[in-house]
């Protein structure tokens, strides 16, 4: 279990002080994949390398197994480092070595002799779908294959937690797939607990069970994916799960009957949801807007109807639209109403 | 001084003699003393480089600033002083430690004084050339900093100093050429006291020329022993 107590991290730079990291309090279970996602600049580096103290926190404790990685001596912390692993944006290889030689590397740091390192690594990188170049320099390989390399090298040492900054930043998206299909088997297989640090919303949604949203070094919101992105309280994560939305609901003119029909995670390819209303209801709803996403083949997001006709229209359409499973309707000014609450 | 008297049949005669019987041990004298000289050079130069680097404030291993500060001016020092002169003035410190202070051997002294403050800063470039984010990455790993020098730092700099030392190779046989002035061996004494004390222009341009042909040698297998190490070119 990983626990970041009051984490704080200032920064003196010639343009005065940056608070980086503002009081973050988060708890990731043994077993997760815990995503951190926020924008650029939003503190999701620094707070990953707080966790192995790659940089030092200027307040607050991270306890990785109950142990609290700022008391530790240098070398006690070395130790450590090597059940807590990192895999980066940049795959960040040794360019003059081979392959084999750069999955070697934290073995042969940890004192392991070269004959059982050279093992170790061949059998890791058959495990990410590499046994045949294991002679070949990074340069030769694709980002992809470089970042199973670099995967293979994280996994050498048997860590209890892998750190993913940005891991599939610099991937295409079918890359980016697969490499997150990689990381998840080996969540699952070896049951390492996974951090990934993204901005790519579409990394959460693909790998991660919870998450947490970072804006100007404070987390907005946290808990479970399906959860954060059926319902985003906080701006910032509206504006990561419907990027192209924000903002733009304002633009409707006053007026009119309109809903909004929520999807927490209902099943999006079962029925055409508006087609079927104005068949059995005669209700004619025109589309607004729409954001959706869908995860795992279940839609996230909103859909903005208007419906013409009476008051009593607009009730029928909303008890017809809340009969489906997963769906929630909001009358837009109450909805709106809400948000001016939060 | 008379060049026209310098290319006769006879004068060139005089020196193709000279090729022949005293360059090949002049060639020997430059040759060992020049290597001999990058080789003290770079067990006294490549730690300091390494120093440098990682003992900076942001390095992998900080020293107080002002012991830095201290190797950075002594290394300013001696590059600031002409070589012809950092000879003379070292000359109490080479009898010392060879017994005099002639001849090619005590040479050695002076030239390796010279160049291990040059081969430090060529270290210091190598080495910052080496990307940040793979130091990093050897940090997250657990390696401690001499660890990280020896794993990943040199290894990872190797073509940089193999080209760096090239270039101190062939800096450093200019100045075994400027030894020859005052009391070294090889090329340079047999081309200033030889040919151009005695106006033996021949023997002073063969003199030049063998030395520009050294240069070119040790150069382009410098150049070419850095690209094959290289594995940073892609199709090899």
């Amino acid at each position: 279990m990983i626990e970041l107590k009051n984490l704080s991290k200032h920064f003196e730079t010639s343009d005065g002080a940056v608070d980086a990291l503002r009081n973050i309090n988060l708890t990731i279970q043994d077993g997760d994949i815990y995503g951190i996602i926020g924008m650029s600049g939003a503190g999701k580096s620094t707070l990953v390398r707080c966790i192995n103290m790659l940089e030092r926190p200027t307040e607050g404790d991270v306890l990785v197994n109950g142990r609290n990685m700022g008391a530790m001596s240098e070398k006690e912390l070395r130790e450590m480092r090597r059940k807590i692993t990192m895999i980066f944006q940049g795959f960040n290889l040794l360019m003059q070595r081979t392959c084999l030689k750069n999955v070697m590397l934290p073995l042969r740091l940890s004192g392991v002799d070269a004959k059982t390192a050279e093992k170790k690594a061949r059998e890791l990188l058959a495990l990410v779908d590499l046994p045949d170049k294991a002679n070949s320099y990074p340069a030769q390989l694709s980002g992809g294959q470089q970042q199973r390399v670099a995967i293979a090298r994280a996994l050498a040492t048997e860590p209890d937690l892998l750190l993913c900054d940005e891991a599939t930043s610099a991937l295409d998206p079918k890359t980016t797939h697969a490499i997150l299909q990689l990381i998840r088997s080996i969540n699952e297989k070896m049951g390492i607990t996974v951090i990934v640090i993204t901005h790519q919303m579409s990394v959460v949604q693909e790998v991660c069970k919870h998450v947490a949203i970072l804006e100007n070094g404070s987390v907005v919101e946290e808990g479970e994916v399906a959860e954060v992105f059926s319902n985003p309280r906080a701006n910032a994560t509206r504006n990561l799960i419907y990027p192209e939305s924000s903002g733009n609901d304002s633009v409707f003119p006053e007026g009119g009957q309109r809903i909004r029909v929520i999807f927490n995670g209902a099943i999006a390819s079962r029925e055409p949801l508006i087609a079927k209303m104005a068949m059995d209801c005669g209700i004619l709803a025109s589309i607004l807007g729409a954001s959706t996403r869908s995860v795992s083949d279940r839609a996230y997001g909103y859909m903005l109807l208007d419906i013409p006709g009476t008051p009593e229209d607009l009730a029928r359409a909303i008890s017809y639209l809340s009969q489906t499973p997963d769906i929630t309707v909001q009358v837009e000014a109450e909805y709106a109403a809400k948000e001016a609450d939060a | 001084m008379n060049f026209a008297n310098a290319f006769t049949p006879e004068r060139l005669q005089e020196a193709w003699n000279c090729l022949l019987n005293e360059f090949p041990f002049a060639v020997w004298e430059t040759v060992y003393s020049t290597l001999l000289a990058t080789l003290f050079a770079i067990i006294i130069g490549l730690p300091l480089g390494i120093i440098l680097v990682t003992g900076e404030k942001k390095g992998i291993r900080p020293l107080p600033s002002p012991v830095l500060s201290f190797l950075n001016v002594l290394i300013n020092l001696l590059r600031s002083i002409p070589f012809i002169i950092l000879m003379v003035m070292i000359i109490p410190l080479t009898r010392v430690i060879i017994g005099t202070s002639l001849g090619t051997v005590a040479s050695i002294v002076p030239l390796t004084v010279a160049a291990f403050p040059f081969i430090a800063r060529l270290v210091e470039s190598s080495l910052r050339e080496v990307n940040p984010n793979i130091i990093e990455t050897a940090q997250s790993m657990g390696a401690s900093p001499l660890q990280i020098v020896v794993h990943v730092m040199l290894p990872e700099s190797v073509p940089s100093l193999v080209t760096n030392i090239t270039l101190a190779i062939t800096t450093i046989m200019g100045y075994t050429a400027m030894s020859g002035a005052v009391g070294g061996g090889g090329l340079g004494k047999l081309a200033l006291a030889y040919g151009y004390q005695r106006y033996r222009y021949a023997v002073l341009y063969l003199a030049v020329i063998v030395l520009v042909i050294i240069t070119q040698i040790i150069q382009s297998f410098g150049t070419w022993l850095a690209a094959k190490l290289d594995k940073r070119l892609k199709n090899k």
